[in-house]
């Protein structure tokens, strides 16, 4: 029986340009180049090597986002997953966590999934909660932050690395994981997978398709509000001194000054 | 007067230092009820009401330890029936978000993560996030529900305050979904003696400048003189030189200690998202142009294998 692997990506703002917010307090995305988030690379690298260890796997590769968004599914279509569906709807605009995770239970869910994967955290909001969410809402186990993962005879089982110890997590399918960037280094593209990619159906869908009305999400159905975002004033500049013998002293000088020796 | 749900992070009934802070936050808010789970749960209760928890819920059940997370979203959920609180306050660990996140939408409440302030407003309490690598500051709020806000460690003084912190028992049902993760074994982190990297009030961080494992030990050293965490960046974790567990930054652990060393680290941007809001950062580079002077209060442009035993050697010494 075909296993059936739905994996979540985000399409973010390349973190090392100038990110910013807009008028609305949302994430500007003029002027800023976006991606595929880096850590759901890890997502579909794993999602990849449990297809190729199951009889027969097909991956589907789901993001919600504007019309850019798409960049993100080719990425990963060129790793290698085999379709994408594209949920683009301009009433998503400002959706908070609990809109995006709403968005993606009901695309993933329409799609048909036996496990579901996403990477740890996006790497603009970096709240971690989505994959969370997500098997609350499908009302699966969550099987997440792992390390290590592997799926057997409708089982997933991993490693969990938590504060204070490490732990050994298993649960039936359907489950929804999420893995971290220990999981394993992701694959980079090959000129056929992009080749390849420019042929893989890409579907869209927007909020009607999925069943869904608009005051449940975008900006007007997020469950927190942004009142202010203020751009950290740029420190003042440091002392810097060149260690020309006395570095490490001048420096324990300026600790005790602070109080902190 | 108003009620604040406070989950209480331990371990085997040690209560941890960033739940302390916790009840210094809710009790801006209202009166804090804090819940403590699983094995020990009982035996918080005495430094919790030192701390102003008014009352304490408890529940015990192997659920907590054989299952992941789901279990505490229904016992948290008990308690906020139980309850009805004004606000539900969590730390910021990777599972005290899970377990926010899960009862927010449970409740039907929105849920804000990673505070590093939180203050009664006039529409509810009113939290500090930083965003974009901490290069913006937003204030946010819940707008529907009952606000859950999860807390990075370090965010406010642990302050006591004395109150009742009576023991109550709290009656759990699990639902179906409690045991659908099993934990099936359990490794606890070797202790290495330094506070946990996340909590420390000090954390010294070492990089590719520290070239190799066998030199990290130059790093455990400054921050043992100063009773700090030990972290690394990203470099150093992939080269193998020190473990995943104490990665500072992006994919890592968020710090935001007191003071902040970074020894030849470059500070990409991924390190800075994890350490830029430490109220005080040192680095010691030799490379001047390094991105992470622009984040210093105090720089050493300089070989860290002189500068770092230098240091190390004199804080020793004033401590005598």
């Amino acid at each position: 029986m075909s296993l059936r692997i739905v994996v979540c990506v985000k399409y973010v703002p390349d973190a090392t340009g100038d990110r910013r917010f807009a008028d609305d307090l949302t994430l500007d995305r003029e002027d800023v180049d976006g991606l595929l988030s880096e850590l759901d690379e890890y997502a579909v690298e794993q999602a990849l090597q449990i297809a190729d260890g199951a009889d027969d796997a097909e991956i589907t590769v789901v993001t919600v986002g504007p019309e850019d968004a798409k960049d993100a599914l080719r990425k990963a279509l060129s790793m290698g997953a085999d379709r994408a569906v594209h949920v683009e709807d301009d009433d998503l605009h400002g959706s908070d966590v609990m809109g995006t995770s709403l968005v993606l239970a009901k695309a993933v869910e329409k799609t048909g999934y036996d496990l579901v994967i996403c990477g740890m955290a996006s790497t603009d909001g970096v709240m971690g909660v989505l994959p969370a969410l997500l098997a609350e809402r499908l009302g699966v186990p969550q099987v997440t932050l792992l390390s290590e993962v592997a799926v057997a005879g409708g089982v997933v089982t991993g490693r969990r690395d938590g504060d204070t110890a490490s732990e050994q997590v298993e649960a039936s399918l359907p489950a929804v994981v999420s893995v971290t960037d220990q999981s394993g280094e992701a694959r980079y593209p090959s000129f056929k997978g992009i080749m390849a990619a420019k042929k893989k159906p890409v579907e869209s869908l927007d909020l009607d398709d999925l069943g869904l009305d608009a005051d449940e999400v975008g900006l007007a159905g997020a469950w927190t509000a942004v009142d202010s975002a203020t751009e950290r004033p740029a420190r003042t500049a440091g002392t810097i001194v060149k260690d020309e013998g006395e570095g490490g002293r001048q420096l324990a000088e300026f600790l005790v000054g602070q109080k902190f020796i | 007067m108003a009620e604040v749900l406070v989950l209480v992070d331990h371990v085997d009934g040690a209560v941890r230092k960033p739940t302390l802070e916790l009840l210094t936050l809710a009790r801006r808010i209202g009166d804090p009820v804090a819940v403590a789970l699983g094995a020990g749960a009982g035996a918080t209760a005495g430094v919790l009401g030192e701390h102003g928890a008014v009352r304490v819920l408890t529940a015990d059940a192997p659920e907590f330890a054989e299952y992941l997370v789901v279990p505490k979203v229904d016992a948290l959920q008990a308690a906020f029936e139980a309850v009805s609180p004004v606000a539900v306050l969590v730390v910021s660990s990777a599972e005290g978000k899970e377990v926010a996140a899960r009862l927010a939408l449970r409740v039907g409440s929105g849920v804000i993560t990673d505070a590093t302030d939180v203050e009664a407003g006039e529409q509810g309490p009113v939290a500090t996030q930083a965003a974009f690598a901490a290069s913006y500051t937003t204030r946010s709020r819940v707008s529907r529900g009952v606000p859950v806000i999860t807390v990075k460690p370090n965010s406010a003084p642990v302050e006591p305050a004395a109150a009742a912190g009576a023991v109550e028992g709290l009656s759990v049902s699990f639902g179906a979904a409690a045991t659908g993760t099993k934990v099936t074994s359990r490794t606890p982190r070797e202790s290495t003696g330094r506070p946990e990297l996340t909590e420390a009030a000090i954390v010294v961080s070492g990089g590719r400048g520290v070239n190799g494992a066998e030199n990290f030990p130059l790093i455990e050293a400054l921050a043992d003189s100063l009773g700090a965490a030990v972290g690394a960046s990203r470099a150093a974790v992939d080269a193998g030189w020190y473990p995943h567990t104490s990665q500072v930054g992006q994919t890592g652990k968020s710090v935001s200690p007191q003071l902040y060393i970074a020894s030849g680290i470059s500070g990409a941007i991924q390190h800075r998202a994890g350490m830029q809001t430490s109220k005080t950062i040192v680095a010691i580079n030799k490379d001047a142009e390094a991105p992470i002077f622009e984040l210093v209060d105090y720089g050493v442009v300089g070989d860290l294998f002189a500068v770092v035993p230098q240091l190390t050697e004199e804080i020793n010494t004033r401590k005598g």
